[in-house]
């Protein structure tokens, strides 16, 4: 786990944008052009195919997260922004880890696979793909569970996060 | 009936009312130029330098409420556009851009005059479209209008493919525009207004600080009626200047990097700040931690809600026109039974006249060698105030900004923002355009002058009787002031050698050229030229190659450590 402090908080901002071509690097220019940090991105339609929801993990000052936010509603296509670490949300991401499973190993990778939830995607005679669901923290420790010399490679997703129970993002 | 792209295009700027057009023909938007041919109510503007076009547009724009209009061709067409779309945006100044793109088909084939300009532009623009189907023309340009002229304003683009505005399609130009995504506040809240008032009321040493929100928003009499009634200071910043008159004793002058003495200590001793559509920048209060070590509350009136809060904390936030927020403000004043405190008024005036009274804009004028900042009174007086004045970047904008005091808005055409050498002779041509019969003058320098000194010939088509006022110092003024000060006076590539001679410059493009080397000759011939009425007059003025401007308060210093003439340095 890093270490947060007051003047570096982790935030999820989550948005509803016109799914337009040029929509996501009007985005991601925002902030390469204001030095704002990104530490993952992901992005997708929604159920109406005409918007897209994409969720930001940022990092910043109060100040910072607050001009973040000014200036994503400020461009055109954005429809909706929220900073969901503002109160109680749920956050998933998704890994593919691709590991080396011969010999003895092989056994104990399934294990540990099962031990953190994940599942065996695809098998042959010398590595497994296992796909793991869950927050940041999880993915993380389930990276370091594993012997670092197994581990092929990983893919992850970056997270998609939603607010409790009554707050909806829509339009 | 079909159309053709090209057509649309055309009957959407007819629909617009727009008059005129600024441009450069080129390949990709051949088709646009045909059709611009076969008809006469937009009239086009051919420019020498497409960065001029865009200047003009923005000129035209400032000067008047309306949107400005530029044609470019694809590639280079485009990135020559791009410094003048980024003046554009840095001042909030509403144009629609209309570029030429190369066919659908060849795009990302590397073809010959093909750049990726909405990639290059979205950085600097308020919003771009590439168009894909002619059927959408009509819908983006209308979009694009909207876009532009709305909310804080800006520059919009829209590139559309040659073999689009060949296609066909039925022409319909929709009569309104609703967008999901974009629905700009224009009312302030009631509540916020309420208690800015209440703080307004209650101050001691109250100052306001307005800018070119005040001018854009075309709130200038509002603004005025307000600060007069509460009886308070006002100062202007760059962007801001007419947005109050100067010549009123309310007003305090510029404030900032080069502002007054009295504007720049009211602004950091006041107890509440009122801004007005001005943004707190870097050459505005300098240092923003310098600038908080001082208390003092703070009212923050924005039609851009990421303009509040970020350089300098703000207590009330109020999101809206500036116009109307004013507005709402002045009903308030008047149905309240309150009154600001005269006495800690009249204490607070007393010290604002004190500051007043170091006079930091005097200087001496001597028989030998012009003082540019004289050159500038006296082109005050002989306009009676009342001309456009457009700048170049540097020095003598600066003292165009110090010495011509604005009483009207929109009169003061600069680039503010991004500071663009090259903007002034342009933009002058957009302003005489929309104002035939007005005076209007370039301020410029020899450097500056000489960043697009190629519109000359297009002032000359047009018949546009500007009057360049360029206080020629044999330097790049600015920079060499900043050499002597922080550089140890090692004037590095300052130098302007080679000069041309101006007046002969001007004469072979078939204006008046005049040099003025005596302080004696400079009202003499300034009156000569503003009595030409249908000459471009270039006025060559020899002045005095060490001046500099003060006050000046140093990059990044505080806004009360101020530099006030040479004894100081």
């Amino acid at each position: 786990m890093k270490i947060q402090n007051d003047t570096h908080m982790r935030h999820v901002i989550s948005l509803v944008l016109e799914n337009e071509a040029g929509a996501l690097s009007r985005v991601s220019g925002l902030f390469s052009a204001r030095g704002y940090n990104i530490e993952s991105l992901t992005v997708a339609p929604t159920e109406d195919a005409s918007l897209s929801r994409m969720t930001i993990v940022t990092s910043g000052s109060d100040d910072i997260v607050e001009q973040i936010t000014k200036q994503l509603n400020k461009l055109v296509e954005v429809v909706k922004v929220v900073d969901l670490s503002e109160s109680a949300h749920v956050e998933r991401e998704l890994m593919l880890v691709k590991v080396r499973a011969t010999g003895k190993e092989r056994e104990e990778m399934k294990r540990m696979a099962d031990i953190f939830r994940g599942r065996i995607i695809d098998v042959t005679d010398t590595t497994y793909v296992i796909e793991l669901t869950g927050t940041q923290a999880k993915l993380d420790s389930f990276v370091g569970a594993i012997d670092a010399g197994l581990i092929l490679e990983t893919v992850r997703s970056g997270i998609c996060g939603v607010g409790r129970g009554d707050r909806v993002l829509k339009v | 009936m079909l159309l053709t792209g090209a057509e649309i295009v055309i009957r959407c700027l007819q629909e617009e009312k727009v008059d005129y057009l600024f441009g450069y023909p080129g390949g990709s938007v051949l088709y646009i130029y045909d059709e611009l041919f076969k008809q006469d109510k937009v009239r086009h503007v051919l420019v020498r330098h497409e960065q001029a076009a865009i200047h003009a547009a923005d000129g035209y724009a400032r000067s008047t409420d309306k949107v400005g209009v530029a044609l470019v061709t694809s590639g280079p067409g485009a990135t020559n556009a791009v410094t003048g779309i980024a003046t554009a945006y840095c001042d909030s100044i509403p144009l629609v851009v209309i570029s030429g793109q190369v066919p659908s088909a060849a795009i990302g084939q590397d073809a010959f005059q093909e750049v990726d300009t909405v990639g290059i532009t979205r950085p600097c623009v308020k919003h771009n479209f590439l168009i894909r189907d002619v059927r959408d023309i009509a819908s983006t340009i209308k979009k694009a209008f909207y876009l532009a002229r709305t909310g804080r304003p800006g520059p919009v683009l829209v590139d559309i493919p040659k073999d689009i505005t060949a296609q066909k399609c039925a022409f319909e130009y929709p009569q309104t525009v609703s967008m999901r995504s974009y629905n700009p506040v224009v009312k302030g809240h009631q509540g916020q207004i309420k208690k800015a008032l209440q703080l307004l009321l209650e101050a001691k040493r109250p100052m306001i600080y307005a800018g070119g929100g005040v001018v854009l928003g075309d709130a200038s009499e509002k603004l005025t009626a307000l600060v007069r009634k509460l009886g308070f200071p006002c100062t202007n910043t760059l962007m801001g200047l007419g947005g109050y008159p100067a010549t009123d004793r309310q007003f305090v002058g510029m404030l900032g990097m080069h502002g007054n003495y009295e504007a720049n200590m009211g602004m950091h001793y006041c107890d509440v700040l009122l801004a007005v559509g001005a943004r707190f920048d870097d050459r505005v209060i300098g240092s923003p931690a310098h600038f908080a070590s001082e208390p003092r509350k703070i009212i923050h009136i924005d039609i851009d809600p990421s303009s509040i809060s970020k350089r300098v904390k703000v207590d009330v936030p109020i999101v809206g026109d500036v116009g109307e927020v004013l507005g709402e403000m002045l009903a308030m004043l008047d149905g309240a039974p309150e009154r600001p405190d005269q006495d800690s008024l009249a204490v607070w005036w007393k010290q604002i006249d004190e500051w007043r009274r170091r006079d930091c804009l005097k200087f001496n004028q001597g028989e030998e060698l012009i003082k540019p900042q004289y050159v500038v009174q006296k082109l005050w007086e002989v306009t009676g105030g009342d001309a456009f004045v457009t700048s170049d970047v540097g020095q003598h904008q600066m003292w165009a900004a110090q010495y011509y005091k604005f009483d009207k808005p929109r009169r003061w055409i600069n680039s503010g923002g991004l500071g663009t050498m090259g903007f002034g002779l342009p933009a002058a041509m957009g302003v005489q355009l929309a104002h035939p019969g007005s005076q209007v003058a370039c301020v410029t320098g020899e450097a500056s002058i000489q960043m697009n000194i190629q519109e000359l010939a297009t002032c000359k088509q047009f018949r546009l009787p500007i009057k360049v006022v360029m206080l020629n110092n044999r330097y790049l003024g600015m920079v060499r002031q900043w050499q002597e000060i922080f550089h140890g006076n090692r004037y590095s590539e300052s130098y302007m050698d080679s000069l041309p001679d101006f007046s002969r410059l001007a004469e072979a493009y078939g204006h008046v050229g005049i040099r003025v080397d005596k302080p004696d000759d400079v009202e003499g011939a300034l009156r000569e030229a503003f009595s030409r009425k249908s000459d471009l007059v270039f006025l060559d003025f020899q002045v005095d190659q060490t001046e500099n401007v003060y006050p000046m308060v140093q990059g990044g210093k505080g806004l009360t450590d101020m530099i006030l003439s040479a004894e100081d340095l």
